[in-house]
């Protein structure tokens, strides 16, 4: 039931990273940012307590709530300058790579386990190619805490020091603040001079 | 009194307090004091020693302090580092009044300079690359400039930076498992590319520097120096540690190779571009890149004691440089709508002494005699050339470049009408701390013996590399 429950969410991670790519609406996108948060709560679980992995949720979601009420305040439309069918046909090479990868990982790793190294390995390819394919404030964001959440999973069965856990929502929250920072400017009317 | 909570605690909460404060310049003078003050206080009272304070009362400041289960220490050997951050910070801070931005260098400078010297102090020293991320995220906080969206270099300085911490970290917890020796060479291999690639991203080694150009054309010069002239000293100190910590780094001879090869490609790199570029701004990002790439080379000289010497040397001379070069473009920048140039051909005229700080400054980075930079660029010159021809070559190109950015800039601010009257146009504010830049660029050169007290303590550092 827990091994299913695993692979349920590795699923999960491998729509929402996805979708993530994809997703014009940023309402939409901080949705299924929350989604993939949720997602990734089961499979922290593997090999960290319930509060560490308690704590990773809250702070994804934290970091979603940050960029949402900036949006909210500031715009009802993120450019998006690239195609979808072009974003979804590199999202799918991507993906099968890491179908490759995971198994590959597996053996590097006995104790991460399929579902993580697949779920893990999909945040971290899915992330960076959102990274290659923007410079937008709202979409870096995005990409970085995708991959963030990517390594830290990854890490999971490797560490897990509460200093470390700390310190890593530390930085998630201060990605999210950056990155709403980055978005106030983005929006914001440049300051009239005073002659 | 603990080390940490003096040179990390304090500053960090004043720099939280300083945001407060209702003047910019109160908040510059305040952050410039407190900052000059920490540096002479690591000059005067080492960690660890009692001191007898004037034969009122013994004091002493305790290197180490526990949190949450882990050491925070700073050590007697790290007083150097604390001696020269903090009065390059204190220099900077001052700086500031001079070109704006005061309040923000002031508090954001120093939140940053603290959780920067807190990566030098937590133990396991790997944590430094979450520390130096949390300063990366203030930075982006001081680099962002209001009313103007964020430019690709500042996304780019963001994800750069932001990359290198899981690659170094997850290395680093590959590695927690190979303290001794490369038992598993398999891990070890694994370990070598994420690491590599971890401090590619931190470091911007080439190909990986082109947010340098970008960041320093995008943003107020005056932020992208001092960035320039802490982050990457940081970077290094960190990959210095881990040259330090595992045997089977330090004793690798192709390791070395590597990164002598990638340090000179990336100054040559940034020597090449310099030379042919029409945008004052991105020549300092280019500059900085040539300097990267020294210091790594320097890291890789046979003798390691004197590649740590020269590494630190480095230190002063090059926040000098960019300190004064960073000042005289924030100058010209107000008064040229950019740093192209066109758009600053004949400011010589009304700028004269922004002028002499550009060219002053940039000739020093390019190791030009009498200036701050020369000793030390000669002493690894004469280093790379005992290797051999090319790697000398490689380091002659790259400084060449510089010289001839410099004589382009110069022609540049000098190409005015014939009957132009010449003007002082700068405050007299930023003519004396421009001034001051200069001559200190030629009294470091001319005196380099002031840095050998500093540099006493260097081995206990990094106590296995300079065995």
């Amino acid at each position: 039931m827990i091994e299913l429950l695993h692979w349920l969410a590795a699923i999960l991670v491998l729509f929402t990273s996805i979708v993530l790519l994809l997703s014009r609406d940023w309402r939409w996108s901080l949705v299924v940012l929350a989604l993939q948060y949720l997602a990734i709560f089961p499979l922290f679980l593997i090999h960290w307590p319930l509060t560490m992995s308690a704590a990773k949720l809250v702070t994804g979601w934290m970091a979603a709530a940050i960029l949402g009420i900036t949006l909210n305040r500031q715009a009802d439309v993120v450019p998006v300058r690239s195609n979808r069918i072009f974003k979804l046909v590199l999202a799918l090479v991507v993906a099968g790579t890491v179908f490759q990868g995971a198994s590959v990982l597996g053996e590097w790793m006995p104790t991460a386990g399929l579902p993580l190294a697949l779920a893990a390995l999909m945040l971290i390819g899915q992330g960076l190619l959102q990274l290659g394919m923007t410079v937008e404030p709202f979409r870096a964001t995005l990409g970085l805490l995708t991959t963030l959440a990517g390594f830290e999973l990854l890490s999971s069965p490797l560490d897990n020091s509460v200093l470390v856990a700390a310190l890593m929502a530390a930085v998630t929250l201060g990605l999210a603040l950056a990155g709403s920072y980055l978005l106030t400017l983005q929006f914001e009317p440049a300051p009239e001079v005073v002659e | 009194m603990s080390a940490p909570l003096i040179w990390i605690g304090l500053p960090f909460a004043l720099g939280i307090l300083l945001l407060l404060v209702p003047r910019d310049h109160w908040a510059a003078w305040l952050g410039g004091i407190f900052a000059a003050f920490l540096s002479l206080l690591a000059l005067l009272a080492p960690t660890d020693t009692a001191l007898n304070v004037f034969g009122l009362f013994s004091l002493r400041i305790e290197s180490t302090v526990s949190l949450l289960g882990r050491q925070v220490s700073l050590t007697p050997a790290a007083q150097l580092v604390l001696v020269l951050v903090y009065g390059i910070g204190a220099f900077w801070i001052f700086g500031g009044l001079a070109v704006g931005n005061a309040r923000r260098l002031a508090a954001l400078g120093l939140m940053s300079i603290a959780l920067l010297t807190a990566s030098l102090a937590i133990r396991p020293f790997l944590y430094a690359a979450i520390l130096i991320q949390g300063a990366v995220l203030l930075a982006v906080f001081m680099l962002a400039e209001a009313g103007k969206p964020a430019g690709r270099g500042l996304i780019r300085f963001l994800v750069y930076h932001t990359l290198s911490l899981p690659f170094i970290l997850f290395a680093g917890f590959l590695l927690s498992g190979v303290e001794v020796g490369p038992r598993d060479l398999g891990i070890v291999l694994q370990a070598a590319i994420l690491l590599g690639l971890g401090f590619a991203f931190l470091l911007a080694i080439f190909p990986l520097s082109t947010w340098l150009p970008m960041l320093a054309e995008e943003s107020s010069p005056y932020m992208v120096g001092f960035i320039l002239s802490t982050f990457p000293t940081f970077a290094l100190l960190f990959g210095l540690n881990f040259i330090d910590r595992y045997a089977w780094i330090r004793e690798s001879e192709a390791f070395f190779q590597v990164l002598q090869a990638v340090g000179l490609l990336t100054a040559l790199s940034g020597g090449l571009w310099a030379a042919f570029e029409r945008h004052a701004g991105r020549i300092f990002g280019y500059a900085a890149v040539v300097e990267i790439g020294l210091s790594l080379a320097a890291v890789s000289l046979p003798d390691r004691m004197l590649g740590l010497e020269i590494v630190f040397f480095m230190i002063v001379p090059r926040a000098l440089a960019y300190g004064t070069w960073a000042m005289s473009l924030a100058v010209l920048r107000n008064a040229a709508p950019d740093l192209r140039y066109q758009s600053l051909q004949g400011l010589a005229r009304h700028y004269p002494v922004a002028t002499l700080g550009v060219f002053i400054s940039l000739f020093s980075l390019g190791g030009a005699p009498l200036l701050a930079v020369f000793p030390v660029r000669q002493a690894l010159w004469e280093g790379l050339s005992a290797q051999g021809f090319l790697p000398a070559l490689w380091m002659g190109l790259a400084s060449l470049g510089l010289w001839i950015a410099s004589l382009r800039c110069l022609a540049v601010l000098t190409m005015s009408p014939e009957n132009t009257e010449w003007e002082l146009r700068e405050t007299p504010y930023q003519r004396v701390m421009i001034a001051v830049g200069v001559a200190a660029m030629f009294v470091v050169g001319l005196l380099p013996q002031w840095a050998a007290p500093l540099l006493e303590n260097l081995a206990g550092l990094f106590s296995q590399i300079s065995r």
